[in-house]
């Protein structure tokens, strides 16, 4: 320690910058659980191509993979953000049908300017509106009230689909209207008949997360809240606000999944969303983030996203029976979050 | 009228039904370190967590600089010149060196997106000027959780001195430090006093705390039972009346 002079003067403009010359080791040993689940990605995607070269070397395959992945993994890339911040959240399945329930509405409401597309326009925007006040509700139950959120968002589940339920009496219905907008191209197009839009969207809502995990002071409070919430609130970081953005977060894009996948059927239906609720949670887990809190990235969630997405169609493509793919997803998922808790435990 | 640093009236503390701190008045000088005694569970964590803004009282007044403050929460004492050695040390040990440094102010652009890099030099610079840290695993990148309990300690001290404070408050640094990292903290604390700013400081070895106060206010069972400026009483004589009040509950 050095004389306070100079240890509480703020600090002079440094000159020399701190930088350490690259060290694939060190490299390694930091990013271990993100090379891990790319390690489990690639394993897999060669036994794939090796039991079933015909599927797997063929382009349709990836279309396939692309269009179906997104659905859930666009709320696997936010519920990473809920899970490191050591909360969690089981309500964004109904958050995608309530959301929808919120477009609508707003369509409805909004028929007499005689133009579908500003009328969906505005009630994609109030879907999206939707689902960031649900995610609100839930961060201010959990954060004011005090009840962990696992129980809070089990409650909120059941409540928000019965709202469903009872706003739509029950009622699927067509959305054929949005096919002659520009968002149904914009959302959910095939770009050269390969590409569908929804995995674009999924690339943008993962740069737009990881920039707010890793490069802006909310993302480095949720790791401070979900590491050590005590010291967190010592040191005088909001850890209420931290945790119902988070929350928020989550609603927004879960709304938004919710329209991105009934645009792609062109449709409603009132339970729509509640298939998701495991594939996206094993997704997050799977990436490598730990329901300890204070852990997890943006790149594992993405990849376990897609490990998941494609079990079930390399299954079927290789020739096992269907009957088997449970039992290889329960494999993959207990080996996978063991190797990132050995992993951690190894970890600079 | 004296001009103080900053002032406790009549300041409560009640957890639920119990009374950690009841009626304290308490005053920081302009350039001053006082020295809190006192035995276990008395409630000098309470009264520091109270001037940091983490606990609101129940009742009574703060004043900094002469001026009341109210709904005094972390980060608003923090911008009036806290920084805070706690004893539970406040680190995020799955997070690295640079991100406890700057933990809860972080150094970001007006929008909120961090300056890692300023972050990371600067924790370079205190490594190497103030921590004196030799161990090779100690790096900005480096996860705290597994440096040993002194430079864990030494991590949540630097931090503390990092900011631009003019009350530094020490509660129990000199715990899991080496005897010669005991006596640079003390040295440092000296320091603060030279610097014209103020501190107060936690110790439950009553020599540590009499090298360094100017003044000792013993806390007994949440109560101020009394104060002495070091230069008037001997060490020995401290030593006395901290048993004699552990006994009776009175200094006399
Ligand atoms: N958050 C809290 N909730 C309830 N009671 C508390 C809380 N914090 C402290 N107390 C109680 O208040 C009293 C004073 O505690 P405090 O931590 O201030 O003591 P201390 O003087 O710092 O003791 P030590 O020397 O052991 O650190 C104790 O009886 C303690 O149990
Ligand atoms: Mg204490």
């Amino acid at each position: 320690m050095n004389t306070p002079t100079n240890g509480t003067s703020p600090a002079p403009a440094v000159t020399q910058h701190y930088k350490v010359p690259f060290n694939i080791r060190r490299f390694a040993r930091q990013n271990s659980s993100q090379l891990g689940i790319l390690g489990v990605f690639l394993g897999l995607w060669l036994v794939f191509i090796i039991a079933a070269p015909n599927t797997f070397l063929s382009p349709q395959i990836y279309s396939a993979f692309m269009t179906s992945t997104p659905f859930f993994a666009i709320m696997a890339i936010p519920l990473t953000v809920i899970v490191i911040a050591k909360e969690m959240d089981l309500s964004f399945p109904s958050i995608t049908a309530m959301g929808m329930v919120g477009f609508w509405f707003a369509y409805n409401a909004t028929a007499f300017i005689g133009n579908t597309t500003v009328s969906v326009g505005l009630a994609i925007l109030a879907a999206l509106i939707v689902g960031t006040i649900i995610g609100w509700i839930n961060g201010i139950i959990v954060v004011k009230v005090g009840i962990p959120s696992l129980v809070v968002t089990i409650g909120t589940q059941f409540f928000w689909r019965g709202a469903v339920l009872v706003l739509t009496n029950g009622k699927n219905f067509p959305l054929e209207y949005i096919k002659s907008t520009i968002w149904y191209p914009l959302l959910v197009g095939k770009i050269g008949g390969f590409l569908p839009a929804q995995m674009i969207w999924l690339v943008i809502v993962s740069i737009l997360v990881w920039v707010l995990l890793n490069r802006h002071r909310f993302g480095a409070h949720v790791y401070l809240v979900g590491d050590n919430i005590n010291s967190a609130e010592l040191m005088g970081v909001d850890t209420g606000r931290t945790r119902i953005q988070a929350f928020m977060l989550v609603g927004l894009f879960s709304a938004f999944a919710g329209v991105i996948a009934s645009f792609f059927v062109a449709y409603f239906w009132p339970n729509m969303g509640s298939g998701y609720l495991l594939n996206t949670l094993a997704a997050v887990f799977l990436g490598g983030t730990s329901v300890f809190g204070g852990v997890g990235t943006v790149l594992g969630t993405f990849l376990g996203a897609f490990i998941i997405g494609s079990i079930d169609a390399a299954t079927v493509a290789i020739g096992m029976t269907g009957y088997l793919t449970q039992l290889i997803y329960g494999f993959i998922i207990v080996l996978s979050v063991a190797m990132h808790s050995y992993l951690r435990k190894r970890a600079d | 009228m004296e001009d103080y640093r900053l002032e406790l009236r009549n300041v409560s503390k009640y957890f639920g039904e119990v009374q950690a701190l009841e009626d304290i008045n308490f005053k920081l000088g302009r350039n001053e370190i006082v020295g809190l005694l006192g035995d276990n569970g008395a409630g000098k964590s309470t009264l520091i967590k109270i001037i940091t803004g983490y606990h609101q009282p129940t009742s009574g007044e703060i004043y900094f600089n002469g001026k009341k403050v109210d709904n005094l929460t972390v980060p608003k004492a923090r911008e009036l010149g806290v920084e805070t050695v706690y004893q539970e040390r406040a680190l995020a040990e799955l997070q690295t060196l640079w991100r406890n440094i700057f933990l809860g102010r972080e150094l970001c652009s007006s929008l909120g997106f961090l300056d890692i890099q300023r972050m990371k030099d600067e924790t370079h610079r205190l490594m190497n000027e103030s921590m004196g840290f030799t161990s090779h695993a100690v790096s900005p990148d480096s996860r705290v959780g597994k440096y040993s309990g002194g430079e864990k300690q030494g991590v949540a001290i630097v931090r503390a001195l990092f900011f631009e404070a003019d009350i530094i408050v020490l509660d129990e640094p000199t715990m899991g430090l080496s005897l010669k990292e005991t006596a640079k903290l003390s040295n440092f604390v000296k320091g603060i006093k030279q610097a014209g700013k103020s501190a107060i400081f936690i110790d439950h070895n009553i020599f540590h705390v009499y090298n360094v106060a100017d003044r000792v206010v013993v806390i007994d069972r949440g109560r101020v039972a009394g104060e002495f400026m070091t230069q008037d009483i001997g060490v020995n004589e401290l030593m006395e009346k901290m048993v004699r009040v552990a006994e009776t509950g009175s200094l006399e």
